[in-house]
């Protein structure tokens, strides 16, 4: 659901094949049918941006039919936790929790904790008291008030009325099959069989996964889905047992290394938040509100001090707070579409872009693009010249004449990157599993690997800096940056990063082999906390390549590394049940022996934690988790039912419409997600008129957009490539048979499909495989749009990004281009000029404001 | 013609035979990702053909030729998956990587006038560029029209084309290109590209009575799990080409894929026909001399 994956992960999706030739149930459900859904056991076509609809409705039929793993439950989640009085639902409030601020526009989600204590975010608190505009929000646990890692009120029968178990039953009771076929226009049968084939594959001796991809992120209420189907996985059992899971597949080699190791502003390596400027006084304080009293995050000092000591060796010490005073801050939102709002405004001077290309690649394009030229400069580097490098003097803007070549100030450099295959390096796939690469060949010309470039660049900016007695220089000089380097190019040497990031002991430099042996006192230095142990024994453990099949296990610990500590599955104490013993001969992967965890994995728990340990009243960190509660990342060691803290949209997923939608919310009077992020600027994003609004009819269809097999994301590594780029050489569009007799399309002709935004010209490919589905009683168009083209490459066309709108989910602040309303009329768009005019036409007939 | 697997030539290698090999394509597992036609022109530096969008599904290669020698043919249809309405959907999307079949009887091999189709010593059919001289009769004579004549020009602007001689200039290269099963690598002990890069192993390659027996297990499971439409295509040496060098596990007909329901060598009657014309002219020369002896009566 929310995935292509045979089209988009290919290699992957041999697994999947093995598992359906295996007798595996593949189901696919999409809005249409892809190479995945032609692989699949069964294909149930939905509408687009309706799924948290069809997975409520999951969620209710499992609890209306007892279909529940009840041990699990009771034991491994917080469904007994008692939650405080104030909290209301979405049933109470027509689709808004408690603490909704009407003149803010978010909520105040203190009334959704736990009854009895006050519960942190993430980390400790790290959240507390800010603008969250343009925060992340935390990975890990909840924190102060649990005393020794336990809720202070809880059911265990699950029948209180304000319990989370009776609480998530209130929530979804209204989300009945019938509804679910309403909303995303499936039959009823096919929604059961759906939820049947989900509980006889579960429970002791089944396991089932969900596979989603960017068809589930990129709405405005993106993490909710994910979030919605993490629901459905605690209630039957799947999580931290083999075969189950979520399994979150990236859209590209890497983002899961790149979250990790992040290139995300608010965050530094293994989530550790990055400080605000105006909030924590020195480092204690810090530290203080990061640490949670129980679980993993517990050691937060450990992980900082280690990272802080990697980053700047001896100039990091205890005197001088590990240079804590010296860091930079976040002060503001610094997220993506956030800095193009700022760009648009003349606020950025200039932009940096790397392996990204925001002209085709970003939510409304045009946007973008007009945003790049108010820029000072600009610099791009990627392996050709790709249209965030050339909008200046070739994009769709200087077609229409807003932007002229010779009045656009923006300085661009571009820089040629080096390919994978001419550089050394990791790739951390969803699994967390780092696998090593080595460089084929050396790069040509200017070529340069990512890593040379900014090796290069710091050891530059360090010489320059070297002398300066400034302040603000200070961290710079202080920074380590001694990696060595070999060849003509003076490449450094990626392995030595790896060992840098998997740390050692400083004192006698031996490598370490795990986070536990992180120290809070200077003694450790490491990288990136999760990542530690990746050069255990000074070995390259991703480089790794023993096959399965030399190996004891499936499992196959020595093919490559995952963090952390090489754990192959994260919480794996809940394949175990709460005695410890494997629920079941088919399912078993950890388990107590009697003295310690043993099993197929490296067990994710202290290996002589016995199940029926109960933590003292002083206990902290993971000593205040209890034998029987698995998920030790958490303060209070369970899975999350209800979400106390951390979300900015709702401790349960409730379904909202997309931001522009043909339908009204069939549930509630709050129609889309109330907290997600719309942009102010009217002139160059407004929005279609949704349903019930005036004009809402100029823009009738569900609009989505998707990868092909055969091009790569924005298309600056395929419509580049001629074996690729003749495989699928032109943007096209799919329709039905039926919406093409409606506006009169011709298959293998031109249309022009439009929003408030754009319009766009894709030739149509008229197909069986886009199906019109029934809605609230009314046939209901969707329009399919790939969005790899651009102006650039062999292969060039317009961009289906262009059509989209900038409203964010609010928790990460991705765009919803997976789901918006649309127009499409025959023919191709008017050039130049004509173009703005007819889209302002559309959207004056439609007296859109 | 028994059902030997021996190809027509291989008997020539004597001692340094090689066990036959060749592909079976099972369909069944085929997900169109065009892997195979990719690694198959990486390899074998085959120049790209061309920017054409035909809207005939996400077949944007149309069909085997010179330029192309793996195809992926995409068929939507309006039939169950399973043979009981299993999948519900009543909608299926076939998807079939087509190649030279490398048939036992190559009547390509047969027609060639300079020798450049041969038969190597591991019961594949190659064309030596260096030989063809572009006659082209191998051409009408493949009865699946896999072999076709490159008309590229060397100074021509698309894709690359590192095999194309300068000399060419502005004429078209004129000659004969097929897929070789990647002769080269077969030499070097490695399988061919495309089943190489097959993620699915709808693309397997081995030794060819291996491959039949794997073949015959496949469709006896799918026959059990009650697949609409599934057959093998080119796996009896008792048809027309006398088996297929590369065959597929198909799941419905082969004329719905574009390949021919019945394939026959086309110098089968060939034979016949030197017979009969050699009858003939038999027949007259008695005649004639019949005449002469007659008048000298």
């Amino acid at each position: 659901m929310g995935s292509n994956m045979a089209e988009n992960h290919p290699v992957g999706f041999q697994w999947v094949m093995e598992a359906r030739e295996r007798g595996a149930k593949v189901i696919h459900i999409d809005p249409r049918f892809t190479r995945t859904s032609a692989m699949a056991t069964k294909w149930i076509g939905v509408r687009a941006g309706a799924d948290i609809a069809f997975l409520g409705g999951i969620v209710n039929y499992i609890l209306q039919n007892d279909l529940y793993f009840e041990e699990y439950v009771k034991h491994y989640t917080n469904a007994p936790v008692i939650i405080e009085e104030a909290f209301a639902d979405t049933e109470d409030l027509d689709g808004l929790f408690s603490g909704w601020d009407d003149e803010k526009k978010k909520y105040d989600t203190s009334s959704w904790g736990y009854e009895g204590m006050t519960t942190h975010g993430a980390a400790g608190n790290r959240e507390q008291g800010f603008v969250t505009k343009g925060h992340q929000s935390g990975h890990g646990g909840a924190g102060g008030g649990l005393s020794h890692g336990e809720p202070p009120s809880e059911d265990p029968e699950l029948t209180h009325p304000r319990c989370v178990f009776q609480l998530l039953k209130k929530h979804y009771q209204r989300y009945t099959p019938e509804f679910v076929a309403e909303a995303c226009g499936c039959s009823v049968e096919d929604f059961v069989y759906v939820c049947e084939a989900l509980a006889e594959n579960s429970g002791r001796e089944r396991t089932g996964a969900f596979v989603y991809s960017v068809g589930w992120t990129q709405h405005t209420v993106g993490v909710q889905y994910i979030r919605a189907a993490a629901i459905i996985q605690q209630l039957l059992g799947n999580m931290g047992r083999p075969g189950g899971g979520i399994v979150a597949l990236r859209g590209h080699a890497s983002i899961q290394g790149s979250t990790d190791i992040p290139t995300l502003y608010d965050i530094l390596p293994g989530y550790l938040p990055m400080p605000h400027a105006e909030y924590y006084g020195g480092f204690d304080n810090f530290v203080q509100a990061n640490t949670s009293p129980s679980g993993w995050w517990g050691h937060f000092a450990a992980y900082w001090v280690s990272l802080m000591k990697a980053y700047f060796g001896e100039h990091a010490t205890k005197d001088n707070e590990w240079l804590f005073r010296q860091l930079p801050r976040v002060d503001d939102d610094n997220s993506v579409y956030w800095t193009l709002q700022q760009m648009l405004e003349g606020k950025v001077k200039g932009y940096v872009v790397a392996g990204e290309n925001p002209a085709v690649g970003n939510s409304n394009g045009r946007a973008n693009r007009l945003a790049l030229a108010k820029l000072d400069w600009l610099v791009v580097r990627d392996l050709v010249e790709i249209e965030s490098a050339s909008f200046w003097y070739d994009s769709p803007e200087i077609e229409t004449g807003e932007l002229k070549t010779d009045e656009i100030a923006t300085e661009v450099f571009f820089l040629p990157a080096a390919a994978h295959t001419e550089k050394d390096g990791s790739f951390t796939n969803t699994q967390r599993l780092l696998q090593w690469h080595r460089q084929a060949v050396e790069p040509k010309e200017d070529c340069r690997s990512d890593l040379w470039f900014y090796f290069h660049l710091g050891r530059r900016i360090k010489q320059k800096l070297e002398d300066s007695k400034e302040p603000r220089d200070e961290l710079v000089r202080a920074l380590r940056w001694d990696y060595p380097t070999h060849g003509q190019l003076q490449e450094p040497s990626a392995e030595s990063v790896l060992a840098e990031i998997s740390g050692s002991e400083l004192e006698t430099g031996a490598f370490l082999d795990a986070y536990p042996k992180l120290k809070d006192d200077g003694s450790t230095s490491c990288g990136c906390w999760i990542y530690c142990g990746a050069y255990k024994d000074g070995v390259n453990q991703p480089a790794r390549k023993k096959p399965h099949w030399e190996q004891d296990s499936y499992v196959a610990p020595e093919w490559a590394w995952a963090w952390p500590a090489n754990r192959r599955m994260i919480y794996n104490r809940a394949s175990a049940d709460p005695e410890g013993n494997p629920w079941s001969e088919r399912k078993r992967y950890v388990w107590w022996n009697g003295e310690k965890w043993t099993g197929l994995d490296v067990p994710d728990f202290e290996e002589t934690k016995a199940p029926d340990y109960v933590p003292p009243e002083n206990a902290k960190a993971e000593q205040a988790i209890a034998g029987d509660h698995p998920f030790i990342m958490q303060a209070d060691g369970r899975s999350w039912l209800f979400v106390p803290q951390g979300l900015e949209d709702g401790p349960f997923p409730a379904h909202y419409e997309p931001h522009e939608s043909p339908f009204r919310n069939p549930l509630y009077a709050q129609r889309a997600n109330p907290g997600r992020q719309q942009s102010e600027n009217d002139d160059l994003d407004p929005h279609n008129p949704s349903n019930g609004e005036p004009g809402a009819e100029a823009y009738p269809y569900v609009l989505t957009t998707y990868r092909l097999t055969e091009h790569h994301t924005a298309g600056g590594m395929s419509r580049t490539v001629p074996y690729l780029a003749e495989l699928q050489p032109q943007m096209f569009c799919e329709v039905s048979p039926e919406l093409a007799a409606e506006a009169q399309l011709e298959h293998g002709g031109w249309a022009t499909i439009y929003t408030a935004r754009s319009a766009i010209e894709a030739r149509v490919l008229v197909t069986r495989r886009m199906r019109p589905l029934t809605i609230e009683g009314r046939t209901t168009h969707q329009v399919g749009l790939p969005y790899h083209w651009g102006k650039r490459g062999l292969t060039t066309g317009d961009s289906a990004n262009d059509l989209f709108h900038l409203a964010l989910d609010p928790n990460v602040h991705i765009q919803e281009v997976k789901a918006a309303t649309c127009g499409i009329r025959p023919g191709r768009r008017p050039r130049g000029g004509a173009l703005r005019k007819l889209v302002e036409e559309i959207r004056g007939q439609a007296g859109a404001a | 013609m028994s059902s030997t697997l021996q190809p027509d030539g291989l008997e020539t290698y004597g001692d340094d035979a090689q066990e036959r090999v060749g592909f079976f394509t099972d369909t069944s597992v085929c997900i169109g990702c065009k892997a195979c036609e990719v690694a198959c022109k990486e390899w074998n530096l085959i120049p790209q053909d061309g920017q054409v969008w035909t809207g005939e599904s996400y077949d944007n290669t149309s069909t085997l030729g010179a330029n192309s020698w793996r195809h992926v043919a995409f068929v939507e249809q309006e039939k169950p998956l399973h043979a009981n309405g299993d999948g519900g959907t009543g909608l299926r999307w076939l998807m079939e990587s087509d190649v030279c079949k490398h048939c036992t009887h190559a009547a390509c091999l047969d027609v060639c006038p300079t020798g450049s189709l041969f038969r190597t010593e591991f019961g594949t059919v190659v064309v030596q560029q260096d030989i063809c001289n572009g006659c082209g009769y191998c051409v009408p004579a493949c009865p699946f029209g896999v072999l076709d004549k490159r008309h590229i020009a060397s100074d021509s602007n698309v894709g690359h084309k590192p095999d194309l001689p300068a000399a060419l200039g502005t004429k078209e290269d004129g000659r004969v290109w097929k897929c070789t099963l990647c002769y080269d690598r077969l030499k070097g002990g490695h399988e061919p590209a495309c089943a190489k890069a097959c993620p699915t192993q709808s693309i397997q390659f081995g030794p060819l009575e291996e491959l039949r027996e794997r073949a015959d297990a496949r469709l006896a499971n799918l026959d059990g799990e009650g697949w609409n439409g599934a057959q093998l295509y080119g796996r009896d040496p008792g048809d027309g080409v006398g088996g297929f060098g590369a065959f597929f596990l198909l799941l419905d007909d082969p004329e719905v894929y574009g390949l021919p329901p019945d394939p026959v060598v086309t110098t089968k009657f060939l034979g016949a026909m030197w017979q009969n014309m050699a009858t003939a002219a038999a027949v007259m020369a008695v005649g004639i001399v019949g005449a002469f002896l007659g008048g000298t009566r």
